[in-house]
């Protein structure tokens, strides 16, 4: 296996343009002989799909929920960034570049992450022409705010439900394709498998799954737009449907797994309640400016929060990190919350919370400002936890938040299957060792709108594609494997629910490979998953037929890719032997506790290939050069 | 405490479904409705039995993907509030609730609590949408929209096509749904161009969907977990009255040749 990352040898500025001019076109009336399969319609792929079928391509479009509109994009509440410098505080193309480079903690491809602020700037003009209902000013300008970790206010929101508005601006530009014949959409239907006929992706085997009909889908290209792998822990804020099913089964068949360990714990969201608990509920971090996070000075003080003393309270992250305070980083807010749990600190049932209060901000700003602007998560924490944050102070705790890490692309977001492309958070591309709050939505409307739907051409226009067909011998092979699969799931009938393995694998991911991870730790994992896989496949049951609509069915096959991928993520982790942005390694810090990263070895993006059950997956490296933003420590002090 | 769940189960859509009797025992105040019905599945499933289907996603009450009707009221007993958001503490000991699908004859039962709301994607195709494709439009802020047109807008947007609306409505109408989307684009400034001619197409279609007419019951805006108002059916009719009006006249200007 060969990295090539394809990056345009120009000055970092001009790399776009020039890759523009230089990729090979297909022309107009040739697109619509082309077929692309995107699979997912979250922003990413919503986007993708509606702005290829405008160009002409035929789409096939695949999601698992009923429909596109409730991709879990849907969910993101705080905003979107880019360079568009209204408010006239400094910000540029170049810092936003600078800004992600840096916050990635020097992990990611400076190619990339110049294009994604480059192009910033023309989604939120897309966006607004398709009517998203973003926050305006009174004279009718957009209104802007800053968002963790920024230094200037570069964040477009619409109320609390950014991720929504953005979302279903791309699901009406598909609707509106659907409607014109562009894209034919497959709702309700799950990939399984990728088609790789001589070294190429050439389709799909997915299941419908209300009639559980498996059947394969044949095209030209195939784009994965299919989210992140968070649910590995089963705890997280992702949607319950998230999982890593596509990209995984693509890795399987040749597609490099990048910086799996790259996972981003996000300090704002509500503690577990219970052994019940299903999900974690993200508190957006733009409460993060307007509330002050502490916890008493005093381990095991259980006084209510309001019977603590001023002088009795420690507001550590303004304490530590004076010049960012409470607006530090995610993954430093987040490990200096477990370190003053880890002291018994914490507040709230179990221990594990520290107070996100907004006395100070009503008391400056008054209530109505605070309901203004954090109204409806007000109501949305109040609604869970039956508290009033506008009396008691939030209690907040870090939780599985999103996955940097994701198939490897080069700098047209291909793969290493050529023909596969992948986009959106299922890629590793643009955000290194650390995502900084706000970026996502606005890679996956990069990836979706400005760089897939020219970058796919490249493709198409440059490689002569034979045609296929069902009766392919690889065709039938991987609907084979498809099936034997589901039928060994539904037939094991054994002792215990999908949902209890998926709990235990949680566990030990969160355990061990989650906020804070060391040698032995991993070590420990890496014995303890294969045993849960091992039970898994001997004694996990699953009801019903795998001829209907059977969410346990789903479910399993799901996990099933969880417990391969947990393994592959602490091998990653064990390996890095360095502390980088959400990658904290206990052995790799300063002396105030700070992570410390080893440029001289580590400074590449870790791809990992497959090599076949039972075997080691061999590690690709793709060395980093930081020729612009040049390799600095991190400070937020 | 305990609760008593009369449950309605079909086994897929066409075959006949009934209600079946089910303990939901050590529920925690703190737990979510869904949670409790995890609790109930996880029971069912160790016995080896079908546990209940139910939609669901977020969890967080936003991407419109759950929603049953809980003892007859639409996402339960909590105003503003969607089932995977309501908690066990909205419910008391000995409860006995009963837990049915969204009934409406637009939506079929796919399984259990599972319907299919494929009709309100075919509504949006209609016309839900600015006809502007990917490209390079003006910048975003040459269109100046008041803060009050925009947060009107938004308040209309706001809707997550969970079709509640739809289950509370005596008729099966989806004139809250329709109307609202037709209501955020036709607010603001980008959505003027078809601003009729949506109106037009999507009550047209939301007709062919078998959806009912609207005789503003109000349940609709009782029921629905955003708190959209029913004002904006009111705007609809508006629209669309006129685009009616202006859609006969562009014929006969237009003659048939
Ligand atoms: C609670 C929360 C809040 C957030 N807030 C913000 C924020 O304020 N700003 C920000 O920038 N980012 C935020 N994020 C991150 C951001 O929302 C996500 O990273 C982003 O939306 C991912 O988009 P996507 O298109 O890549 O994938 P998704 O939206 O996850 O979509 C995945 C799609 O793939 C489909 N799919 C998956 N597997 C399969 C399969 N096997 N077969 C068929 N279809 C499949 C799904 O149906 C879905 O359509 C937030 C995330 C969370 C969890
Ligand atoms: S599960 Fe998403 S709204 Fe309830």
């Amino acid at each position: 296996m060969e990295l090539k990352s394809r990056v345009p040898s120009a000055p970092v500025a001009e790399m776009w343009d020039r890759h523009k001019f230089e990729m090979k076109l297909v022309n107009p009336a040739n697109k619509r002989k082309y077929t692309v399969i995107v699979v997912g319609t979250g922003l990413a792929g919503a986007s993708a799909a509606a702005s290829m079928s405008e160009l002409g391509y035929q789409v096939k479009a695949f999601c698992f929920q009923d429909s596109p509109r409730r991709a879990h994009s849907i969910a993101a509440q705080g905003g979107i960034n880019a360079a568009k410098n209204y408010p006239n505080d400094g910000d540029s193309v170049w810092r936003l570049f600078y800004d992600t480079v840096k916050g990635g903690d020097f992990r990611a491809r400076e190619a990339n992450v110049y294009r994604l602020a480059q192009v910033s700037v023309n989604i939120i003009d897309q966006c607004v022409a398709q009517g998203v209902p973003f926050a305006r000013e009174y004279g009718g300008m957009l209104a802007n705010r800053s968002f963790g970790g920024a230094q200037v206010s570069r964040t477009f929101y619409a109320r609390g439900q950014t991720g929504q508005q953005l979302l279903l601006g791309a699901y009406q530009a598909l609707e509106k394709e659907i409607a014109r014949g562009g894209v034919t959409m497959f709702p309700r239907t799950e990939m399984l498998d990728l088609i790789v006929i001589d070294g190429r992706a050439r389709g799909i085997v997915a299941r419908d799954l209300v009639t559980g009909t498996v059947s394969s889908h044949l095209a030209d290209a195939v784009v994965l737009g299919t989210g992140g792998y968070g649910n590995v822990f089963f705890l997280s804020t992702n949607a319950k449907g998230s999982n890593v099913t596509a990209a995984w089964r693509a890795h399987k068949r040749g597609a490099a797994f990048a910086n799996p360990c790259f996972t981003q714990i996000h300090p704002t969201c509500i503690p577990v309640s219970g052994d019940h608990q299903s999900k974690l509920t993200l508190m957006s971090e733009s409460l993060r400016n307007d509330g002050r996070v502490w916890v008493p000075k005093k381990a095991g003080d259980t006084r209510p929060p309001n019977q603590i003393p001023e002088a009795e309270r420690d507001y550590y992250l303004e304490r530590k990190y004076p010049s960012f305070g409470n607006l530090s980083p995610r993954d430093i807010a987040s490990r200096a919350a477990k370190e003053v749990c880890d002291e018994g600190r914490g507040v709230g049932p179990g221990g594990r919370g520290v107070y996100l209060d907004f006395a100070d901000a009503i008391k400056r700003l008054g209530a109505d400002q605070i309901a203004e602007r954090y109204g409806n998560l007000f109501e949305m924490y109040e609604r869970i936890t039956a508290e009033n944050p506008y009396r008691v102070p939030m209690r907040i705790y870090p939780a599985v938040h999103y996955t940097m890490g994701g198939l490897w692309v080069d700098y047209n977001l291909m793969s290493t299957i050529p023909g596969l492309h992948v986009i959106g958070e299922a890629n590793f591309s643009d955000h290194g060792a650390n995502r900084l709050g706000a970026s996502a939505l606005m890679q996956g409307l990069a990836d979706g709108y400005f760089v897939l739907p020219l970058t796919i051409g490249d493709y198409l226009g440059s490689n002569k594609l034979e045609p296929v067909t069902l009766d392919h011998p690889e065709v039938r092979a991987t609907e084979a494997a498809v099936a034997g699969r589901t039928s060994t799931l539904l037939s094991i009938r054994g002792h215990r629910t999908v949902t209890s393995i998926h709990r235990e694998l949680g566990k030990l991911m969160w355990e061990y490979c989650g906020m804070a991870r060391t040698a032995d730790g991993l070590r420990h994992a890496l014995q303890e998953i294969p045993k849960l896989r091992d039970e898994f496949w001997h004694d996990v049951t699953v009801p019903g037929t795998g001829a209907e609509l059977n969410q346990s069915l789903e479910h399993a096959g799901r996990v099933a890719d969880f417990l391969e991928l947990a393994e592959l993520m602490c091998v990653d982790a064990l390996h890095r032997e360095e502390s980088c942005g959400g990658h904290f390694r206990v052995e790799h810090q300063t002396a105030d506790g700070e992570a410390l990263r080893d440029d001289e070895r580590f400074a590449y993006v870790a791809a990992w290939e497959y090599k076949g059950e039972g075997q080691a997956p061999v590690l690709h490296k793709e060395p980093l050069e930081f020729e612009n933003v040049h390799l600095a420590t991190r400070s937020y002090k | 405490m305990n609760l008593t769940l009369h449950v309605w189960r079909q086994p897929a859509a066409g075959a006949a479904g009934k209600f079946e009797r089910y303990e939901a025992r050590d529920v925690s105040p703190e737990m979510s409705f869904l949670e409790m019905l995890d609790v109930v599945n996880e029971g069912l499933i160790a016995a080896g039995q079908a546990p209940i289907a139910f939609d669901h996603d977020c969890r967080e009450g936003i991407c419109g993907m759950c929603g049953m009707m809980i003892s007859g009221a639409a996402h339960g007993p909590m105003k503003m509030t969607t089932t995977c958001q309501l908690h066990m503490r909205s419910f008391k000991d000995g409860d006995e609730l009963w837990l049915e699908p969204w009934r409406a004859r637009a939506f079929t039962v796919v399984r259990d609590l599972v319907v299919d709301r494929s009709a309100f994607d075919r509504i949006i195709q209609a016309g839900g949408f600015v006809s502007v494709n990917t490209g390079s439009p003006q910048d975003a802020n040459a269109i100046p929209i008041g803060k009050q047109e925009a947060d009107e807008a938004m308040d209309a947007a706001a809707c997550i096509g969970c079709g509640a609306c739809v289950a509370a409505c005596p008729n099966g109408s989806a004139s809250l749904f329709t109307a609202a989307k037709i209501s955020h684009l036709g607010l603001l400034p980008q959505g003027q161009p078809e601003r009729y001619r949506r109106a037009l197409r999507m009550v047209a279609q939301m007709d062919l969907e078998h959806f009912g007419g609207c005789t503003l019951f109000g349940e609709c805006q009782e029921a629905c977990p955003k708190g959209i108002s029913i004002d904006f059916i009111a705007r609809m009719n508006r629209d669309y009255l006129r685009a009616a009006a202006t859609a006969r006249e562009e014929r006969a200007v237009g003659g048939t040749g």
